[in-house]
């Protein structure tokens, strides 16, 4: 009764300048322009973008099934990498 | 789908991580394992909500044609865009667990799957478009403030936008119906009749009594659902007696009264049997709302075609680029990370 569905889209909206694009959510169309104006229609009806980006689903390569897996384990015992890590005496300013 | 765990691993080792991911107040997100009845619970609860979106467009898109000043004509025309809107972000989250949007579609065109019951009552006066505004978009949100906080990350970031929405929906409602409630003695009687016909209905939206919900233990236990039925009604309640004094109208209820001693206000009994035969099929619109729904559908089959038939022509590739002229994203601050879409991983 409905037929094939379209390409599944997502939409990255930048809400004002200055601002890099965020994701916003995804949609169905047929193509990139349709996919644009879809995408103004539903993501910016109340002025929240000044600029979108949309990107074919099936061309996002994704890190891995598991969000919390060993992929990211390299940046977990590496504390030193925040300012927090450094003890500077008291007094000491600008630091 | 890439969300089926490879046979070697412990299930109750995957069921544990899920369990202490909805303990610790996480999100879940599309491709952490989930137990089946986790994902077919979520999938029926925000598939009903998407239909409920887009069934709603229709009691009140009647009026669009007969709105009594182009303000609230425009006003109105958001609106049901609005509705149209929030069942898109709803599909799309419910395609996140692996489920098409076509196959939604043909279940709700099939009866197979559920609307909200309350859009199955008829839009008899203008005044109706305020009585849904005030009191249907009103108990909607009620119940949706808590979803913000499901433990399924679409779902949670699909109601914050809705809300932040609705709340003009309910705003514009209550605007015209005080407006009606202090226009001439005719214009008051009709908010009046409004509000008398879509009290006990909006009261029924909150689903069955706490102990005939087959679904809520488990929906609580899971996170999906944050209060109960009896809970958010009484949170309704107590929330609309001050609105419609306010109004300078009355509710329905001879049994409304403040009680001291529990800090709620009391109301009378719920007519569930209304509300079980509305859900079977027979209330005033029932057959008129799933017709409408079909006969839009298939009139709209030859834009769709012709849009996909359009895109075929020229895009050799569907995607960007595709003799389409459109400015390159800045390389390299696209988002790498994980997409939503289970498509998306074939």
């Amino acid at each position: 009764m409905t037929g094939t569905d379209w390409p599944l889209w997502e939409v990255f909206v930048r809400s004002r300048r200055g601002l890099s694009h965020t994701h916003a959510g995804s949609l169905h169309a047929p193509d990139a322009r349709m996919a644009l104006r879809n995408a103004r229609d539903l993501y910016t009806r109340r002025s929240e973008g000044v600029s979108i980006w949309v990107v074919p689903s099936d061309a996002i390569t994704a890190s891995s099934p598991d969000e919390k897996d060993p992929f990211f384990e390299p940046a977990g015992d590496k504390a030193y990498r925040h300012p927090t890590f450094y003890e500077i005496p008291e007094g000491v300013r600008h630091l | 789908m890439t969300t089926t765990a490879p046979e070697t691993v412990d299930r109750a080792a995957l069921e544990a991580v899920f369990d202490a991911a909805v303990a610790a107040d996480e999100r879940i997100e599309p491709r952490d394992w989930m137990p089946d009845a986790y994902r077919t619970t979520l999938i029926r609860q925000i598939a009903q909500h998407a239909h409920s979106e887009i069934i709603g467009m229709q009691p009140e898109a009647n009026w669009i044609t007969r709105a009594p000043s182009l303000r609230r004509k425009a006003i109105l025309m958001a609106k049901v865009q609005d509705e149209a809107g929030h069942g898109l972000y709803l599909y799309s989250a419910a395609e996140t667990l692996g489920v098409g949007r076509d196959e939604l579609l043909d279940k709700l065109h099939a009866g197979r799957q559920r609307y909200s019951s309350i859009f199955n009552y008829p839009t008899l006066t203008w005044a109706d478009v305020g009585a849904i505004g005030w009191l249907v978009d009103g108990a909607a949100i009620t119940n949706q403030v808590p979803l913000c906080r499901c433990s399924y990350g679409p779902y949670a970031r699909a109601m914050i936008r809705v809300c932040k929405e609705e709340s003009f929906h309910q705003r514009q409602g209550y605007e015209l119906l005080l407006a009606l409630s202090r226009g001439t003695e005719a214009q008051h009687a009709m908010a009046q009749d409004a509000v008398d016909r879509w009290w006990w209905p909006s009261l029924m939206m909150f689903g069955p009594p706490d102990g005939e919900s087959p679904h809520s233990a488990q929906s609580m236990a899971w996170k999906i659902k944050r209060h109960s039925n009896d809970e958010l009604r009484r949170r309704f309640v107590d929330i609309c007696v001050p609105q419609a004094e306010s109004l300078g109208l009355t509710l329905p209820d001879p049994d409304l009264r403040w009680n001291e001693e529990t800090g709620h206000y009391d109301f009378g009994p719920i007519d569930w049997d209304e509300f079980n035969e509305v859900l079977r099929g027979n209330g005033p619109c029932n057959e008129q709302r799933l017709a409408r729904r079909r006969e839009a559908h298939e009139e709209g089959a030859w834009v769709r075609e012709a849009a996909a038939a359009y895109a075929a022509k020229h895009a050799p590739a569907p995607g960007p680029g595709g003799g389409t002229p459109h400015p390159t994203p800045e390389r390299g601050t696209a988002a790498s990370g994980p997409t939503e879409h289970p498509e998306a991983m074939a």
